[in-house]
């Protein structure tokens, strides 16, 4: 598999260096020649220096017959065009941008770069995993699915509190999948499980639920 | 008609003048308060501090009330960016921007966008003037 990444910031090093463990063939393009550098003496030959949205550059990148397209760059109107072209001029099969500023998720969407991860968001919620006072937490969104997988917490006073499973109103399409208790194994919930406090539950449910997801079984809003 | 430029250089404040001049709405846009040194002390449109590449500052610039919209800052991405947001979300009925590298100028004409590339503009009228 022969796969560019744009912008060798750590995230784009990282990727790069695993994709090469795994024996890939990969091109990191890098407009800060002392990274370029630092990349030769490490990696070898993977990197060429320069501005990864210029036409030139990536013809003689050889993206024609490139697999993958990621681009990491700090600037999002960089990571848009230079994902624009991989995907819209050079038919690249898969294309991935990273979105800096969440609010831009929704206009590569719609101008036609729909496999993205918002970097902000992302570490914004794993951080809400480790303070238990945020009811729900998304830990995955399968976007081609229109689903996600959230975390939910049971807290006091929570309207879910000594009732069975079978009994939670849930919006339709909601699935929890498994209960994690403190001090016994997680497991699968049977439709008569009660839930205590202190309950975290990892449940599928669709995109756009997960405030009515966050009162059910939390009995507080997901957005504090 | 309302007019909203992206970018106060040499073209963005030559241009917001001209506009001005002729009584059109004119709104500028830069994110560096001193460019906004090359208006005229006359002009009468309304400079405004601030980013025009996400949907929030375009909506500061009033983007949903204006007629064209014209992105000339001196980064091609950033034009692109801001242009596609202002004709694809904001249904800008007439979106201009300026994209040096020629070979992108096609490229962003082939996704319909009206870009426009100095660059080749100038060798063009160049070769003109060489040929007459």
């Amino acid at each position: 598999m022969y796969a560019i990444i744009v912008g060798a910031g750590q995230v784009g090093r990282y990727l790069g260096r695993e994709l090469l463990g795994m024996g890939n063939e990969v091109l990191l393009i890098e407009r800060d020649h002392k990274i370029c550098e630092e990349l030769g003496a490490e990696l070898g030959s993977v990197s060429l220096c320069g501005d990864g949205c210029e036409v030139a550059l990536l013809g003689k990148a050889g993206i024609a017959r490139a697999d993958i397209f990621i681009a990491v760059t700090d600037e999002d109107d960089d990571n848009l065009a230079a994902c624009q072209i991989a995907k819209q001029k050079y038919g690249v099969p898969q294309v991935i941008a990273k979105v800096n500023n969440p609010k831009n998720e929704h206009i590569f969407a719609k101008l036609g770069i729909d496999h993205t991860v918002d970097r902000v968001s992302l570490v914004l919620e794993h951080i809400k995993l480790q303070i238990t006072a945020f009811p729900l937490i998304r830990l995955l969104n399968l976007k081609e699915r229109g689903l996600d997988v959230v975390l939910v917490r049971v807290a006091e006073g929570s309207p879910a509190l000594g009732k069975p499973l079978r009994d939670l109103s849930l919006p339709s399409g909601s699935v929890v999948s498994l209960i994690i208790r403190q001090g016994q194994e997680c497991r699968v919930p049977e439709p008569g499980t009660i839930l205590e406090v202190g309950d975290q539950l990892l449940c599928l449910i669709s995109s756009g639920s997960e405030e009515e997801v966050a009162q059910a079984i939390g009995g507080v809003s997901a957005r504090q | 008609m309302n007019v909203t430029i992206m970018g106060c250089g040499r073209v963005g404040a030559e241009l917001a003048h001209l506009l001005d001049a002729e009584g059109h709405k004119v709104i500028i846009v830069d994110t560096d308060a001193s460019s906004f040194d090359k208006l005229p002390p006359d002009f009468g449109g309304t400079a405004l501090l601030g980013h025009a590449t996400d949907e929030e500052g375009l909506e500061k610039a009033s983007i949903r009330e204006c007629d064209a919209f014209v992105a000339v800052t001196r980064e091609d991405d950033k034009n692109a960016m801001a242009a596609q947001i202002a004709k694809e979300i904001f249904n800008v009925p007439r979106v201009i921007c300026r994209i040096y590298d020629p070979l992108r100028e096609e490229f962003y004409e082939s996704l319909g966008l009206e870009a426009i590339s100095p660059t080749g503009l100038f060798a063009r009228l160049l070769k003109e003037k060489l040929e007459k």
